[in-house]
This record gives structure tokens, sequence and C-alpha cells, in this order.
């Protein structure tokens, strides 16, 4: 709970030219943030807040639906029941955390319906790292062991975002991704020790996602655009480079124990630093995929778009029946069919 | 208590709900709203599910599922149908999760190899009705292009009915009476839906049982091309 001060104010006057009232209202903010307390949705934020989050929430919410789609793409081809109960609940997973995300953006003030718009036409974006292909049945596993395991490692932190619904929807999709993650790595391991085959095409996939993966954590540093500030609001924890390196000193040992290779040449580790050290990430195709160049960036969203364009007339369909519903009045079970024998 | 499970209706039950599982699974990333991506991978899930136990019941799931040929399957056509509009799925999910419910609710209430399976599913499957029964109300019911998208579905799809209500060799069921009662259920989903029962007949010279003599449709053989492709392609191994 946040501080008395920041709960408890009306929030009307907060909107008035009332300067006076308005610093009031902020320094409660200030301090609720600086107390590593939640700020909840009736509370008065800045507005600046509200928009990184808006801004944050939907990038993530659209990079889980986006990001359905390049295992989608192997749903359908699976090698064994088991693994394809398996990436079928995954592909679900990921449809109900986009529900739970875009669920946090609403208690801003901003519906799914108008986030999706923006997705749908460029104004707002989601992880570019699913702008990359899935070429072949082991970069399910590379997704889930690296793709994942860069998500948690990003997210785990927001589980203590300062902004509650956030941080409470994070607690639930962490939790689910470990599991992904702990499934993508047990996928290649079988792959790994399987068939010369099947090892080559673990050893491919990982080749692929590697640097991408690293990429996900965004820009270094002093590059990156909006960082100091979400650390000053705690809606950010660590730094991008800071998640990196942690993420690069967990892969190195599961590499090996999956007998697979990372394909960076400059990979050791540094005894005075305690990390790793890596080597130069290509930031001219990071910047390239972000842009719209990626290898997948128009198929994804086209697909998205189309998905949406011929649901239309089922969502009018069933916005018009509620509609009829609610002028018949109260149910019957001759409109519900509430009785089964 | 029989022991002896009859491998035909474990292949034409197991087969039923891979192939629908299948379909559904077709879907993932394409649904009309993010709530049905779930809902429809939900039931692929619960198909999957029973599949697995059913094929079980006949051999090893995998060898069955990816190593036989088209001519081997038991499958209604109906589940092999491609999923078409929202309207042609939902139309599906409709007579087969009614077919199915009757059924399962039938097998559980007796003391056969089927039972124990059959109590389970048939909570799985009182949801998937429910789910396509009001889909099919909305849809009928909502707007013009929507009824008649679902119309025009339930005409398509009405020709692979029939099937459903054939004598499967192991299944003690009596065909006519479950083909009253699906009627029946199915014909007032659809006039609450404000939809009429398609004219056509419940199955053609080709349809009448055929897909569980291994007759399929022109679609089946690319769907377990895509299915089985990969697994083919690497003989032995294990995934």
């Amino acid at each position: 709970m946040a501080t008395a001060a920041a709960h408890e104010t009306d929030r009307t006057a907060a909107y008035g030219t009332d300067d006076g009232a308005t610093d009031a209202y902020e320094r409660a903010f200030d301090a609720a943030v600086a107390a590593d307390e939640r700020i909840e949705p009736r509370d008065w934020m800045p507005d600046a807040y509200r928009a990184t989050l808006v801004r944050q929430i939907a990038q993530h919410a659209h990079s889980e639906i986006i990001g359905m789609q390049p295992e989608a793409n192997w749903i359908t081809r699976a090698p064994s029941l088991r693994r394809k109960a398996i990436l079928m609940a995954k592909v679900q997973d990921e449809a109900g955390h986009g529900l739970y995300l875009y669920s946090a953006a609403e208690t801003l003030g901003t519906s799914r319906e108008e986030l999706l718009d923006k997705l749908h036409s460029g104004r707002q974006k989601y992880s570019s790292i699913f702008n990359y292909p899935t070429l072949t049945w082991a970069d399910v596993g590379a997704i889930g062991w690296l793709v994942d395991g860069a998500a948690i490692t990003n997210q785990v932190p927001l589980c203590r975002c300062s902004y509650g619904p956030y941080a409470r929807a994070m607690v639930r999709i962490c939790k689910e991704e470990s599991f992904h993650q702990r499934q993508g790595y047990e996928l290649l391991l079988a792959l790994s020790r399987g068939t010369p085959e099947q090892h080559a095409m673990a050893q491919d996939a990982v080749d692929r996602w590697w640097w991408p993966s690293l990429m996900m954590f965004g820009p270094p540093d002093d590059e990156s655009q909006h960082s100091a500030q979400s650390m000053a609001w705690k809606i950010k924890r660590h730094s991008n480079d800071e998640l990196r390196q942690r993420f690069v000193d967990i892969c190195v040992p599961q590499a090996e124990s999956l007998g697979l290779t990372l394909p960076d040449p400059d990979l050791r580790w540094n005894e005075e630093r305690g990390h790793h050290d890596f080597g130069p990430i290509d930031w001219t195709e990071f910047w390239e995929v972000l842009k719209g160049n990626g290898p997948c960036n128009e198929q994804r969203i086209t697909q998205r778009r189309q998905a949406h364009d011929e649901g239309a007339w089922v969502r009018e369909a069933a916005a018009a029946h509620a509609a009829k519903r609610a002028a018949r009045g109260p149910l019957t079970t001759e409109t519900t069919g509430a009785t089964r024998a | 208590m029989t022991t002896t499970v009859p491998t035909t209706a474990a292949l034409a039950l197991g087969d039923d709900a891979l192939v629908l599982s299948h379909r559904l699974g077709e879907w993932a990333g394409r649904a009309p709203v993010l709530e049905e991506e779930v809902a429809l991978a939900n039931i692929a899930l619960d198909l999957l599910g029973q599949a697995r136990v059913l094929l079980s019941l006949a051999g090893d799931e995998d060898e069955l599922a990816y190593l036989r040929e088209e001519r081997a399957f038991r499958n209604l056509q109906l589940v092999e149908q491609p999923n078409g509009d929202f309207a042609h799925t939902i139309a599906r999910q409709l007579f087969f999760s009614t077919y199915q419910h009757l059924l399962y609710a039938r097998l559980a209430a007796g003391d056969g190899p089927f039972a124990p399976l059959a109590a389970k599913a048939v909570k799985e499957v009182a949801y998937h009705r429910d789910h396509a029964e009001q889909w099919t109300v909305r849809l009928g019911d909502g707007t013009e292009v929507s009824h008649e998208r679902m119309q025009r579905a339930c005409a398509a799809l009405w020709r692979y009915t029939g099937e459903m209500f054939q004598p499967v060799e192991g299944l003690d069921v009596e065909g006519e009476k479950l083909r009253a009662d699906w009627l029946e259920s199915v014909g007032d989903v659809l006039r609450r839906a404000t939809l009429t029962l398609p004219e056509g007949p419940q199955s053609g010279a080709w349809t009448a049982g055929a897909g569980r003599q291994g007759l399929h449709t022109e679609p089946f053989g690319r769907m377990l091309a895509e299915m089985q492709h990969l697994h083919r392609s690497h003989p032995g191994a294990t995934w």
C-alpha cells in the first residue's frame, strides 16, 4: 500500500489548476516510491509515469501475442504427441499473459482495442526477438531456453515494480515462464543427446538465437533512452548491461551441460570481475531489426492484422448478440439454454 | 469389467480426438479475439490428452500418430475438415462435441473398457459443448453477416454428421438412440440461434461411415503430410 497521503487524496483536485495541491500529490507519490510502496490504479501519479507504464506494459502484451507466431509455426509439425502438448500449452500460456497484461494496462485508463490499434498501425512496438524466424524444430527449444531465459532475467525484477497491477501480473507470468525455460532446455538436451542430425539441429538453433537473445536486454546503458527515469520511478530495477551480464553468466554453465557451444570466441571467465567477458554485440543489426528491417517484421504484423481483420465480423456478432440479450431483459432458460439433461 | 480393449474402437475415438486437436491447433495466433486463442487451445489440449490415452490403449501413441498411412486412420471425416472461417470451426465443434458428450456420457455410465477415460473426458467435453453452443447462438443471432455465415457452415458440414451414428466394433452404443438425442440437442441450439436445421442428407454415397473405414477426404492427406513430416524425416530418433 502507498502512503496515506497518496491514497487519500481527492483525485479530482489533483487535476485542477492548484499548483500547490499538485505539488503535494507529487511529493506523496515520490515518498511512496522512495519507501518501496506500491502505486495503485486510483492513486495520483505523474502523467509521464502513467505514459511510461502504458508504453512498457503494452509493448510487453504485444510481445506475448506476436510471440505466439514463431512457436505456433511448429505446433502442426511437433515430432511427438508429448512435445505437441507441451508446445500447445506454452502458446496458450502466452495468450493468457497477453490477457493479464492488457488488463494491467486497462487499469491505467487505456483499452485493449486502443493498444491493438497502435500495434497494428506500427505506433507501438513488440520485442524485436520475434522478428527472427523459427526454421527448425530445435528453434522451439532455443526460444524456450534463451529467449524465455532472457525474458525471465528481465522480468523477475519487475515483480517488485512500483506499479501494483503490473508487479502482480509479473509474479504469475514469471512462474509460467520458468516452466517454459526448463521445457526449452529439456527439448534441446534431448536433441543434443540424440542422433548426429538432431545434435546439429540444436547447435544451429543456438548459433542463430544467441546474439539476438543478448540484444533483448536493450541497448547499452549509455545509449538507453528511457532507462534513467524508469530506474528513478522503480519501474525498472537494474540496468540493461547488468541484466545482460547476469544472463550470460547463467547461460555459460547451462550450455556446457547441454553439450552445446555458444557462438562467441571471446566468451571467457574473468576472475577479476567475477563475470564472463563476452564479444561485441552487433548493434547495427539491433537497430535495423527495430526499424522494421528484420527477417520477419512484415510477416508478423501482417499475420496479426489479418487475424484481427478476419475476426472483425465475429467480434461484431458477439457485441450485437449481447446487445439483443440486454434489450430482451432478464434471462430465461429459453435464451440461455441452461437446462441440460 | 471387460479387460480386453477393442482396438478398432480405441483407434476410432483416439483418431477423432487426435485429428480435431490438430485442426484446432492450426488456429494458434489466428483467432478472432484473444479469449478464443485461450479457449481453442484449451479444447485442443483436452482432445490431445484424450487421444494419447486412447491411442496408447491400441499401441504406441507416436507410432500410431506419425507412422500410419492415411487409409489406416479411423477418424470421422467431420473432424478432418479444414477450419474454414470461425463459423465453420464452430459448426464442426457443435456437431462433434454434442456427439462426443452424448457418447462419453453413455460410456462413462457403463462398465466397459472405456468407462474410466470417458468419466474424465465427459467433464471436459461438457465445456467444449457449452463453448460451441454459446458461439452458435451468438453467431446465429448476432448480425446479418454472422447469421448467414453460420447457416452456411452448418449446411456445408451437415453431410459429414451421419457417419457419427454408424456402429463401431467394440462400442456398445445404440446408434439410432444416439442420433435422436443428437438431433434433438443440435436442433434446439440451432433454433435458439435463429438458424434452420439443414435440409440436406446427413450422409452421401461417399461419406456414409467412410472415415471409420479409412476413406478420407482430400484435405486429410495434406494435414497428415504436415503432421508427420518431421517425425518421419528422422527414423528411430527420440524427441
